[in-house]
């Protein structure tokens, strides 16, 4: 049976709405608005000229070979980011879950990271890499490798993965949890029964039951790839060396806010806000397919 | 009406109980922190005390970059403070703002206070000032950087710790016998662009850009890809992949890797020479910038960083008579020496400079005197007397990316330079169509 609610008045409805409403358009659609309307404009910093542009301003980005790098860069580290959370949360949970002896504990300990804001975790990795003062970094020097994101871009590359990653393992972990907790264990015993080994079993039966909850985490570590590493980086590599961290959201952040180029820094908001969307209604449309609920 | 005739009442006892003449508030947005945020409120203390009209209220508002965000921010919204304090790569984009500042010359001369701008050391006021020779902004703090060396690390490679290398060439050979000596990180610089691009084009009276660095006009375009620049750079290079130069960042973060000990050579700015005082545990020297002899005229003058003070406009004629007035109370000679002898920024005003010599503080103190030496070395020319690039945060940026890439192995220093102009260039485009006269 339906649950509804009906109304008597027209407007009770639409006013009971109206503070959420406003929210939204004041907070979302009006800035995002103006942003899109900032893209098309050609205006110095303090806002005193101001001309339309056209599409000048894509046109610049698109021949800015700086962006071009800006998106190799975010497609490299966004993939890593995403699949290197998803997997090792994965394995993460999987062994916890056969955990019994001391399992509170564990969970608690793999979800603390949580807790921790990504501007502080990237200063803790940043720390513990720092060339030369770094205790990894002092580590490392035993074994003969030298260690220094401040110059080498695939180091640097890897230090904000490494940051992000551990930041976003506990969300993961815990939604892999409550997922395997939620598989019936008869399935599994019952293939157990038919001789199916651990590997096999987790692989066969565990793993595509565990679909819906991979696909959900997948949707949200990209979008946590794309927008809410920016603290990792901000407060490690500032998106150097030479451009090898610059995300894109980075790169809106520096043009917009550190450079008062007010106009290409929109441009690129725009196309950003393009990109997310396509790539949210890509994994719906195809990657959903394969998840069993 | 009860009611209506209470709330007359008290707002009459409100009016009433406010001083006949209120003071008037004078906004100050800077991004000074620790020691030199308590000088900065010392300041503004210190003139409040000194008259009854005015009270300057100081703000720390973040880093140069976020409190120049923050000002351009509050001017849109029609709010900005009176003075705010902006860092010398961002001297362009407050200079083309016409309409949004009041360029410090006419604050002077419209709140009829005494001005005259060749009290001001011509180094420091050169860098804020137009094409016709007006001073735009305050300076405020100024350093230049210059060249530290441990002598400690120096004799344990068996060289002389006075005999401080004046030319690369020299430099090149003392770094050899350091690494020898089994130190770890030879050298090391503080901002890479502002050391070893715009002061190596100024020290060696080479161009960074045309049009007089683009002082002359907004129409300017890079010249950093000289074949001379690009054998500087390439040495850097070169130093990087003996194992003589160690990159450590686009900041200060160098400054730390020589008072530790760990670099036996610094180039940064004058103004970590408190900071390595307070912590360096050997004997330490500030000498010139070493300078590249195969060049004719070197060593010329080396150029500033650092911030100066910006009025914005749109407010009355009496706020900027206390701005003014607040103004002429920091380059006091007494105020202007005590903040140079402090902080190890180079001192305003001649008097101030003057000042300081005749106590004597630069023999007690050796070293302090370079930066002013290095500024006043030569009379400056079309190369050294500043820089005034639009956009310079990010062509600055770009600048270093270039520079990192050649450290890091992956270009050689011609493709390098080629392509900081290139891109420095359309940087340079974009403002210039974004601030058409």
């Amino acid at each position: 049976m339906e649950k509804r609610v009906f109304f008597r008045s027209a407007w009770l409805p639409y006013l009971l709405v109206a503070p959420q409403l406003a929210i939204t358009v004041i907070f979302f659609f009006w800035p995002a608005a103006q942003a899109l309307w900032f893209a098309f404009l050609r205006q110095d910093a303090f806002g005193m000229r101001s001309e339309f542009a056209g599409l000048d301003n894509f046109r610049d980005l698109l021949a800015d070979s700086n962006y071009l790098q800006s998106f190799q860069v975010t497609a490299v580290f966004s993939v890593l980011v995403a699949v290197g959370g998803l997997a090792l949360a994965l394995l993460l949970a999987v062994m916890a879950d056969r955990v019994i002896k001391g399992a509170l504990g564990y969970r608690t300990l793999l979800i603390w990271p949580y807790a921790v804001a990504p501007a502080i975790a990237g200063v803790l990795w940043g720390f513990m890499f720092a060339p030369s003062i770094g205790i990894v970094t002092y580590a490392l020097k035993g074994f003969g490798i030298h260690f220094n994101w401040v110059l080498q871009s695939d180091q640097a590359m890897l230090l904000v993965v490494m940051a992000s990653v551990w930041k976003q393992i506990s969300y993961n972990f815990l939604f892999f949890l409550a997922g395997l907790q939620s598989i019936p264990k008869s399935l599994i015993e019952a293939a157990a029964i038919d001789g199916a080994r651990p590997f096999r079993r987790f692989w066969t039966i565990v793993f595509p039951l565990l679909s819906p909850t991979t696909f959900f985490l997948l949707v949200v570590n990209i979008v946590y790839a794309f927008f809410d590493t920016f603290g990792v980086i901000d407060a490690t590599t500032q998106g150097g060396p030479s451009g090898a961290t610059q995300i894109l959201v980075y790169k809106v952040y520096n043009d917009g806010v550190k450079a008062a180029d007010l106009g290409g820094s929109s441009a690129q908001s725009a196309i950003l806000m393009v990109i997310v969307i396509v790539l949210t209604v890509a994994q719906f449309r195809f990657v959903e397919r394969r998840v069993n609920y | 009406m009860k009611l209506k005739l209470h709330a007359a009442a008290l707002a009459a006892a409100t009016l009433l109980a406010l001083p006949a003449q209120a003071q008037t508030e004078i906004q100050w947005w800077h991004s000074m922190t620790g020691a030199l945020g308590d000088r900065v409120t010392e300041m503004a203390t210190g003139f409040n005390a000194s008259q009854k009209d005015y009270k300057v209220v100081p703000v720390y508002k973040g880093s140069y970059p976020e409190s120049m965000t923050a000002a351009i921010a509050a001017f849109r919204a029609g709010n900005a403070p009176h003075i705010v304090q902006v860092f010398e790569v961002g001297t362009a984009t407050m200079m083309s703002a016409r309409g949004a500042i009041k360029p410090v010359y006419q604050l002077m001369k419209d709140s009829g206070q005494p001005f005259d701008p060749k009290s001001y050391v011509s180094a420091v006021a050169g860098y804020y000032t137009d094409s016709k020779g007006n001073m735009l902004s305050m300076p405020f703090n100024s350093s230049t950087p210059v060249f530290y060396i441990n002598k400690d690390a120096f004799k344990k490679a068996g060289l002389d710790p006075n005999a401080v290398p004046k030319t690369w060439k020299d430099f090149g050979i003392a770094a050899g016998k350091l690494k020898a000596s089994g130190q770890s990180c030879v050298y090391t610089t503080g901002w890479p662009s502002w050391v070893h691009v715009e002061n190596f084009s100024a020290w060696h009276n080479l161009p960074i850009g045309t049009k007089e660095n683009g002082i002359g006009g907004i129409d300017t375009q890079f010249t950093i890809n000289s074949p001379l620049h690009v054998a500087h750079i390439q040495m850097l290079g070169d130093f990087a992949k003996n194992g003589w130069f160690t990159y450590a960042g686009r900041r200060n973060e160098a400054e730390a890797k020589f008072f530790s000990g760990e670099c036996a050579m610094l180039t940064s700015s004058s103004a970590a020479q408190a900071n390595i005082r307070k912590n360096a545990k050997f004997e330490f020297s500030v000498n010139f910038l070493p300078y590249n002899d195969t060049i004719k005229g070197a060593p010329q003058n080396s150029i500033i960083g650092g911030a100066s003070l910006w009025v914005l406009a749109g407010k009355k004629a009496v706020d900027y008579k206390g701005v003014a007035q607040f103004f002429n109370y920091i380059a006091r000679p007494e105020l202007q020496a005590s903040w140079h002898q402090g902080t190890g920024y180079v001192p305003l005003t001649n008097a101030a400079a003057e000042l300081t010599r005749k106590t004597g503080y630069y023999e007690k103190n050796p070293g302090t005197d370079v930066a002013v030496k290095q500024l006043n070395n030569k009379a400056p020319t079309a190369n050294s007397k500043g820089l005034r690039f639009g956009n310079f945060v990010q062509g600055r940026e770009v600048i270093e990316e270039e520079i990192e890439s050649v450290l890091a192995g992956k270009k050689d220093a011609k493709t390098a330079m080629d392509e900081a102009v290139r891109r420095g260039n359309e940087i340079l485009r974009k403002f210039a169509a974004a601030n058409k006269e």
